[in-house]
């Protein structure tokens, strides 16, 4: 047998502070009271971050208003990119770090961080950059302004690409912001806050207030903001949107969802497994749009889930900064515990669970590749978004019975489509209730094309020339 | 066509009986999405292999090496030298493994099985009108007739493309039956040359029509046309042996031939077999480099891995 050996990226490529103030004003500032953010695969302390409260979150908004009204706001578009290029060339010259860290705080395996997320992160802030002295061209009118000042309350799972989905379009728009960070992944973010000094980027532009759920209360109550945007479970979702009734606030929500990923008889089968593993064990599951619903053709059934078995047995669990690490670690100790709940619940409801034989470190949070086969559309497993590397597999028999299971859910984030037949995916799309449909791919993202959901996944989109309508006053 | 490892072995042996029913099963397997095999073998690529992990693979991609040579300049005295290189690669180190064979046109075959003799070191031969396929079958095969009765224990042969691509499934598998036949007992490789097939639909289906009919193993390319072995034809080729072995249950090996020239590459081919078919391949009784220059490039790393500096060309033999 081949082993691999250990093959592990260095750490020494980034510098990580003891502790961390708030990033506020173009400057790092202390605050009161300090919270460890801990490496997932080892539950080492990386490091001290601030959490900031209601009177840091206002400095923070009052910056950012300051800086909409004297500096930003007023500033062509063209110069507005120049910012916004730079800061994507720096992200580029700095992408191993960034992707360490990454790693480190989230624990997903440096290959995604270092392939997927890092190069995606640049990619969205050219992109954005290029919009920025274009904005009479995006198709809201001759002159769209900007709104203000955004309130940005970002997840845990792709801590550094959903800052910049955030940032780099309220920036081109020409809006100042606010972000909050999630409280167990704030050490990118405030990397980032480096490259926007490091980029001469205006003070007060861009503001980090690094805390838990208090913290991003305030922030999204605050008066002063104009727009608030939030990536997130749909359970704070209507909170926020019950906060922001009746004000003025803009609101963008991209909420969970429970994706369906659906296999014909037709389908390029080895192709499809790997859309399967894509779909579910890509950032351990941490994905509101994985694929955690997989509906495979009876036909065909047996044969699928033999070869993903096959497949599933490959996976490699451990240490993410080894290049060769396929799953990493589950980011939280709270989110390990809602994973084995919701599996444990699976078991007793009376579907087979499998996973392959794999060994988990010990210390740190773990969960091997799990899938619960014989599920009904009743299973919790089957309705309730995991966020883990959970897999349930229901098989249809007709496409007609396809869409219906599909679309028998009250998220509608994602779905994938796997058959031959082009005629069936376009059919398949046009009934399927979901913002993002894939055919024969899973988990393909690019910064121009839109993102966003159906019904409890949120509205709004991100991404593309429709990611900047809600950053500006449309 | 991944039938259960538990589930009865299906007989196929009655498909090259006739043309409608070769053609209704060649056409019945899954399709392969392009997109999504080149991203899985990308992905392959971007393991990394180091230290203890390394060694071993060049090792291993030694003794996988066909050290190849198919020039029309090729002289007794040539394949005679390359013969003592494929006995011992790096002379200065006993310790480097022999290659797994030595392949050569017919009429060099002689020669080289002089110095091979008893080695251990098989002797592969190209037939069958190599490269292009273009004679009259009674050629083909007496060519290979030849070829075997020349000391060659490995026969390489080329399909017939132009039968195949037009359809006419039936004469391309009659052909790979009767030079198995003419083969006796040395082992047929059933050369596909991929880049004449154009899709991977069609390098899926050709290679099992050629394990259908009865070949050993199944081989890329010629490496005299412009695209030789890629790594995503390699993937469905793999993927096509590890499920005709589950169907049927007999193993068949895979030669990527043709534009395989470093370390990295190779390596890159051995983490493919490793995760794509698993250990039972990762032998060169079941996967074979189809290479000249390679070799070089394995005996450069090797010694930088036990010397701990880096060698320079001129250390190492050109044939």
């Amino acid at each position: 047998m081949f082993e691999y050996a250990p093959a592990p990226e260095s750490r020494a490529i980034v510098d990580i502070r003891s502790s961390y103030g708030l990033f506020i004003d173009g400057e790092f500032v202390d605050g009161e009271h300090l919270n460890k953010s801990v490496n997932p695969a080892t539950e080492e302390v990386l490091a001290e971050v601030t959490w900031a409260g209601s009177e840091d979150v206002d400095r923070a908004v009052r910056a950012a208003r300051k800086a909409y009204e004297k500096v930003w706001g007023p500033m062509p578009g063209r110069d507005r990119a120049k910012y916004l290029f730079r800061i994507a060339r720096l992200i580029q010259e700095r992408s191993r770090e960034l992707a360490v860290l990454e790693s480190l705080d989230n624990g997903k395996p440096i290959k995604e961080s270092r392939d997927v997320d890092l190069p995606l992160v640049a990619a969205h802030f050219f992109y954005y950059a290029g919009w920025a002295d274009k904005l009479p061209h995006a198709g809201f009118g001759p002159d769209p302004q900007p709104l203000g000042v955004a309130a940005q309350v970002i997840p845990w799972n792709f801590p550094l690409l959903m800052l910049a989905w955030k940032i780099a379009p309220a920036l081109a728009a020409g809006n100042t912001v606010v972000l909050k960070p999630a409280e167990t992944t704030p050490l990118t973010a405030l990397l980032f806050a480096e490259i926007c000094q490091q980029a001469d980027l205006p003070a007060g532009v861009v503001n980090i207030v690094t805390g838990a759920g208090d913290t991003g209360r305030a922030l999204v109550e605050h008066p002063g903001v104009d727009k608030v945007a939030f990536t997130g479970s749909t359970e704070v979702g209507r909170a926020i949107a019950r906060s922001v009734a009746g004000t003025r606030k803009k609101l963008t929500l991209e909420l969970g969802g429970k994706a369906a990923n659906i296999v014909f008889d037709d389908a390029p089968i080895d192709q499809a497994v790997e859309g399967i593993v894509n779909g579910i064990f890509f950032n351990q599951g941490h994905v509101c749009c994985a694929g955690s619903r997989l509906l495979v053709q009876e036909s065909v059934a047996e044969q699928v889930l033999e070869s993903l078995k096959r497949r599933m047995a490959l996976l490699r669990v451990g240490d993410p900064l080894d290049k060769n690490t396929d799953i990493g670690a589950i980011n939280s100790a709270d989110q390990l515990a809602r994973i084995r709940e919701l599996s444990d619940a699976g078991s007793a409801e009376g579907a087979e669970r499998w996973s392959p034989p794999c060994e988990l470190p010990e210390r740190g949070f773990w969960f091997a590749p799990t899938i619960f086969t014989g599920v009904t559309q009743a299973h919790r497993v089957a309705r309730e978004e995991i966020f883990g590397p959970v897999l349930s597999v229901l098989t249809f028999r007709t496409p007609a019975e396809a869409v219906e299971k599909a679309n028998n859910t009250p998220y509608g984030l994602s779905a994938g489509i796997w058959t031959d037949k082009g005629s069936r995916i376009l059919w398949m799309a046009d009934r399927l209730r979901a913002g993002v449909v894939w055919a024969n791919t899973f988990n393909k993202f690019d910064p121009t094309s839109p993102f966003g959901g159906y019904k409890e996944s949120g509205y709004g989109r991100e991404g593309g020339r429709h990611g900047l309508e809600g950053y500006l006053n449309v | 066509m991944t039938a259960t490892a538990t589930s009865a072995r299906s007989d196929l042996s009655g498909l090259g009986r006739s043309e409608t029913a070769l053609r209704t099963f060649l056409h019945g397997l899954p399709g392969v999405d392009q997109v999504g095999a080149e991203q899985r073998a990308a992905q392959l690529g971007t393991r990394s292999i180091k230290t203890t992990a390394k060694a071993q693979a060049i090792d291993l991609a030694i003794r996988m090496v066909d050290l190849t040579t198919l020039e029309g300049a090729d002289t007794p005295g040539k394949v005679r030298a390359l013969a003592a290189k494929a006995l011992r690669p790096d002379p200065a180190d006993p310790s480097c493994p022999h290659v797994g064979a030595v392949c050569v046109y017919p009429a060099m075959v002689p020669h080289v099985a002089e110095v091979l003799a008893g080695s251990g070191v098989h002797l592969a031969s190209v037939a069958t009108a190599f490269p292009s396929g273009q004679a009259p079958l009674e050629v083909k095969l007496a060519d290979t007739r030849a070829a075997v009765a020349a000391g060659a224990d490995e026969i390489d042969m080329v399909i017939n493309r132009g039968a195949f691509l037009s359809g006419r499934f039936k004469e391309v598998y009659d052909e790979i039956v009767a030079t198995k036949e003419a083969c006796g007992d040395a082992h047929l490789k059933v050369i596909l040359e991929t880049g004449e097939l154009a899709t991977y639909d069609n390098v899926r289906r050709a290679s099992w029509l050629a394990m259908l009919a009865g070949g050993d193993f199944i081989k890329t390319s010629t490496g005299k046309v412009p695209v030789a072995a890629t790594l995503p034809v390699t993937l469905v080729m793999l993927e096509a042996v590890r499920d005709f072995r589950d169907a049927t249950g007999r193993q068949v090996g895979v030669k990527p031939a043709g534009g395989i020239k470093t370390t990295k590459d190779a390596i890159k081919y051995l983490v493919m077999v490793n995760e794509t078919v698993g250990a039972d391949w990762l032998d060169p009784d079941w996967f074979r480099f189809g290479a000249s220059s390679l070799l070089n490039d394995l005996l450069m790393q090797r010694t930088k891995l036990t010397t701990g500096v880096y060698s320079g060309p001129d250390y190492f033999t050109l044939d």
